[in-house]
């Protein structure tokens, strides 16, 4: 499915984000592994972040035309 | 003047008047004399036709009147009449030519019972909803904590669209709000609502919807009581806010979804985080992360020092050994010693400058010398030989 390969959007980034904090509490790792888990997470956090920072809410508005095909497109005003 | 020559017309066989002239003229009295008014009765033989229009008719104890309500009247009414109900109808009485009937034309009409046909409609409505688990509270999802795509069924150019864009866009910069437009009252709303609910289900990736109008009339909520609105409602396949109703009026669209909100800004705020809380949210989350490595890393650390404390152990343990070998070593040294001959009772003797005196040759008349035993030393003279 195309969805698969979109970039995780920001409820499924913090929930990978708490994910990885749970296990860097909670399980039992080596140092290699929760070094890499935990730089995971620091991007993340930046990531989510500037979406949260420079982001703007996006309004569209959805159509239908004559064959029934949906159509999404910008919302004027 | 020419009625009144026509009046007179009529009173010899020669001036007789046509069927259609009296109905006409008789139509003509009854609509002068009788202006449109209120009346009150038991509705009787109700039939529903074809083209939409309503035939009854409505009566008390002793007379009855034929009335007709046209189907650009009725439908503006949720649901018809009953035969038995009592109602209030606004009529013009007229006749109707063709059969040469007195009857009302009626133009609005409403019902005594409790909350009248709005009411009757809407508990007709929701038993059938209710009937298939519909209003179950167990039915109730919950509302996504972090939406990305939010569909707004409402009306274009209404204060409620204006509403909760302004709310989600303050609070929520994440959001796309993917408006589908609608009519939300009148002739044809009901169609329209549904079929911008149908093209809801088509969108991708959608995470919540948000379905709403402004306030209005018990009237202008109709559409949203419509147990085919309610049914498209409940059958969307994400989470659904409704604000449509108001505190005194509850629609069965707002019954259906998922939370109601009294107001499309309130439900703009129940579908949306608030972004400035999240960033704080967020810096628990950093500060979790960074003691959660430090944690792992102090972890590690003490792991090494257990590595440490195993690895001394095994010294000491060794070195322990080595220990108890130079033990046994040093008791067998220590037989040799001269100290254990003296605890046997031997005796050492020394001159005054240490030499050890071991010939009787050594020992000359009144020689001071020291005897070493076991526990000590004592101080000696050699006796007259």
């Amino acid at each position: 499915m195309a969805r698969a390969r979109e970039p995780l959007n920001f409820a499924e980034q913090l929930e990978r984000l708490e994910e990885i904090v749970r296990r860097l509490e909670g399980e039992e790792l080596d140092l290699d592994a929760a070094l890499k888990l935990f730089e995971e997470g620091v991007e993340r956090l930046r990531q989510a972040r500037e979406r949260l920072t420079a982001a703007e809410a996006q309004v569209k508005q959805v159509l239908a035309d004559q064959a029934g095909n949906v159509r999404v497109e910008d919302l004027d005003g | 003047m020419a009625e009144i020559l026509d009046l007179f017309a009529g009173v010899s066989p020669e001036g007789a008047w046509t069927v259609t002239q009296v109905t006409r003229r008789a139509r003509a009295v009854v609509e002068a004399g009788l202006a449109p008014l209120w009346v009150r009765g038991e509705v009787s033989g109700f039939k529903a036709w074809q083209s939409g229009h309503w035939y009854f008719g409505l009566r008390d104890r002793t007379a009855q009147l034929r009335c007709v309500m046209f189907q650009k009247d009725n439908r503006r009414l949720p649901a018809p009449p009953a035969d038995g109900m009592q109602v209030f109808v606004f009529a013009r009485p007229t006749l109707w030519e063709e059969k040469g009937e007195f009857r009302l034309t009626v133009l609005d009409l409403l019902s005594t019972e409790a909350g009248g046909l709005w009411q009757v409609a809407f508990e007709k409505a929701k038993a059938a909803l209710t009937k298939d688990g519909l209003l179950d509270p167990a039915r109730k999802r919950r509302l996504p904590r972090y939406p990305r795509r939010i569909a707004v069924v409402t009306s274009p150019d209404g204060a409620a669209l204006r509403d909760i864009i302004a709310v989600t866009t303050r609070r929520w910069p994440v959001a796309e709000l993917l408006v589908v437009p609608t009519r939300v009252q009148g002739d044809g709303a009901e169609g329209e609502i549904r079929g911008a609910l149908a093209l809801v289900t088509r969108l991708q990736g959608l995470d919540l919807v948000i379905i709403g109008r402004g306030g209005g009339s018990r009237e202008d909520l109709w559409t949203f009581n419509h147990e085919r609105v309610a049914r498209a409602v409940a059958a969307l396949p994400v989470p659904v806010i409704s604000a449509v109703g108001h505190e005194t009026d509850v629609t069965l669209c707002d019954l259906v979804a998922d939370l109601r909100a009294p107001t499309p800004s309130a439900a703009a705020e129940a579908a949306t985080p608030d972004a400035a809380e999240v960033l704080v949210d967020l810096d628990h989350l950093g500060a979790r992360l960074a003691r959660g490595l430090a944690a792992r890393s102090g972890r590690v650390a003490e792991r090494l020092d257990r590595g440490f404390d195993r690895l001394t152990g095994v010294l000491e343990r060794r070195l322990e050994r080595h220990r108890q070998a130079l033990a046994g070593l040093a008791g067998r040294l220590d037989a040799l010693s001269p100290l254990r001959i003296l605890e046997r009772g031997y005796a050492l003797a020394r001159d005054e400058q240490g030499r050890v005196l071991k010939r009787v040759a050594q020992f000359p008349p009144a020689l001071p010398f020291r005897l070493r035993v076991t526990d000590g030393t004592v101080a000696a003279r050699v006796m007259e030989s």
